[in-house]
């Protein structure tokens, strides 16, 4: 696979193999592989329904696979529960936060300490991370702002120290400025040595923030490689699952025809 | 001053009525159980105390922590099978189960215990020793003292949910169970936690009854769930504090309507649960609607 070894080394952290997925009668993933290693932002893109989500959630634990195997730091995790993978390391920001609503900002981060393992995050480093966190650890999240919860989120994430960050739909309902700020804490998330898995439905923001990218599309997979690799008509492509004869892998049970190109592509 | 006396007698009643329905609220706010086997559990605890000061000779008073240790444990066991596999069956499931659960209970305490009531006999001096304010209004020590117990138990409990790492845990697996698993918090096991708490609780309440008065086997279903219910509907679910003053109202309700007339009890009882209901079917603490 070229371009893994600018920041790949040795074994993935985390490994999928032919993973499928249903959702009771409906097949939601058809086969799907990757491998994410140590230090990489590691982005899933694709349309809605496209099984991105479903994907990161059979990762953390969430939906149990029909078939296919889940290997995380050499060592099958297909059957472990959650909250097994989480203190493991394998830690999760769900889709539309699900902070714990009657709960303070400041207990939402005790409760993602409760299992911490050791390592370099704790409560004192998120509030630093986050400097308004400070003044309102006792506000309801409830009582927040959409951005401020996704941050709260995060930050709950964070107090576990996790190995792997599961990061779901950060976008989700925000506005781009929001967005900006908060994939902007990106870095020092890295710096700390987290590897990070994500996925986004703003391809723009995806393809600037990912060091490896897939697309998926109807539970296949269709493109892959670094986004200095591929081209925006091959994204462009994958995302809707046109087949241009480029090297991109056609989706073979016919995708829909785009009308206009997906969320900021062109912007 | 009958009347005084009346409502300072339902406001101590009302404190042991609260100590029934805490643990009621409580699995109820965390699980989303119904327990109908709530009040037959009361009963349960007040046999085991029996049984315990029968082999042990210990004092009454002392089987009390023996007991409520005992509960707890057996309200960790049955969470972890029977109710856990209920409620992974969904809500009705769990209904179903619970009242199975009070009738296999009933039935079971009449077989080995027979229909008659039996009492924890602590001895005639305690339970009969009282103090008298004024000239008409006479208090018992062991009402103020059961009183007390489930202010204790209440604020206890409160503290604990609050500050507590498993008291937070089960607040946050009761606002999002699958949020919490992403915390790494096993939820079945934090749900045997909640209920070791309400099993522990509802010992304490149903001792206290059986020092109070006597216990029979249809004590439960008849009474004790009832009165349990009523406290957490009027004073609003999910709230311990909401709990004690529906206690306390329903205690004082009972009280008055008693002066009354005798006959009126029961019905002055109910007759606030139904206007409750009927004006503020949230409870009277709860914020809105859930």
């Amino acid at each position: 696979m070229s371009g893994r070894d600018q920041t790949g080394t040795g074994a993935p952290l985390l490994e999928v193999r032919d993973l499928v997925v249903h959702h009771g009668q409906l097949r939601a993933l058809s086969g799907i592989s990757l491998a994410v290693y140590p230090g990489e932002v590691y982005a899933l893109i694709g349309a809605n329904g496209a099984g991105k989500s479903t994907l990161l959630r059979t990762i953390a634990g969430l939906h149990r696979p029909t078939s296919g195997t889940i290997s995380y730091d050499g060592r099958d995790v297909t059957g472990l529960r959650p909250e097994k993978r989480a203190g493991a390391g394998i830690v999760m920001v769900p889709e539309g936060r699900r902070l714990f609503p009657t709960l303070s900002l400041e207990d939402n981060l005790k409760v993602g300490a409760s299992y911490a393992r050791p390592g370099p995050w704790t409560i004192d480093r998120v509030l630093e991370l986050f400097p308004w966190m400070k003044e309102r650890r006792r506000q309801r999240a409830s009582q927040m702002s959409g951005g401020e919860q996704q941050s709260v989120a995060i930050g709950r994430a964070l107090v576990a120290n996790p190995r792997l960050l599961l990061l779901d739909e950060l976008s989700l309902g925000l506005a781009p400025v929001i967005v900006q700020r908060i994939y902007a804490t990106l870095p020092q998330v890295l710096e700390s040595g987290i590897t990070v898995l994500l996925v986004e439905q703003d391809v723009s923001q995806a393809l600037r923030a990912a060091t490896h990218l897939q697309c998926l599309l109807e539970g296949h997979t269709t493109l892959q490689g670094t986004p200095a690799e591929v081209t925006r008509e091959q994204v462009e492509a994958a995302y809707f699952g046109v087949t241009d004869g480029n090297g991109v892998s056609p989706a073979s049970h016919g995708g829909t025809t785009p009308l206009s190109p997906p969320n900021g592509i062109d912007a | 001053m009958d009347w005084v006396n009346a409502i300072i007698q339902g406001l101590l009643t009302g404190g042991l009525y609260a100590l029934f329905a805490c643990g009621l609220s409580l699995l109820f706010g965390v699980m989303k159980v119904v327990n109908l086997a709530h009040g037959d559990l009361a009963i349960v605890a007040g046999y085991i105390g029996v049984g315990v000061i029968a082999v042990s000779h210990m004092p009454v008073l002392w089987s009390i922590p023996v007991v409520v240790l005992l509960m707890a444990v057996l309200g960790y066991v049955l969470q972890r099978s029977l109710l856990e596999a209920a409620i992974s069956r969904g809500e009705l499931t769990t209904l179903i189960v619970t009242f199975g659960l009070s009738i296999i209970i009933e039935n079971g305490l009449q077989q080995f215990f027979t229909a008659n009531s039996r009492g924890l006999g602590v001895g005639d001096s305690f339970i009969t020793a009282s103090f008298t304010i004024g000239s008409q209004i006479t208090i018992a020590w062991f009402n103020l003292a059961v009183f007390v117990v489930a202010v204790v138990v209440l604020l206890g409990l409160q503290q604990y949910l609050s500050y507590s790492k498993y008291g937070r845990l089960i607040r946050a697996v009761a606002d999002d169970r699958e949020a919490a698993q992403l915390s790494g918090a096993d939820y079945r096991h934090v749900f045997g936690i909640a209920a070791a708490i309400a099993f522990g609780t509802v010992a304490i309440a149903g001792m206290a009854e059986g020092m109070v008065t006597t216990i029979s086997p249809s004590l439960g279903t008849d009474t004790i769930l009832l009165f349990a219910f009523a406290s957490v509907v009027i004073g609003g679910l999910g709230s311990l504090w909401g709990t004690l003053l529906g206690g306390v109202i329903l205690g004082v309700a009972q009280a008055v309507g008693a002066q009354i007339n005798p006959s009126y009890e029961q019905l002055a009882g109910y007759a606030v649960f139904l206007l409750v209901l009927v004006f503020r079917p949230q409870g009277l603490t709860s914020r809105g609607a859930q």
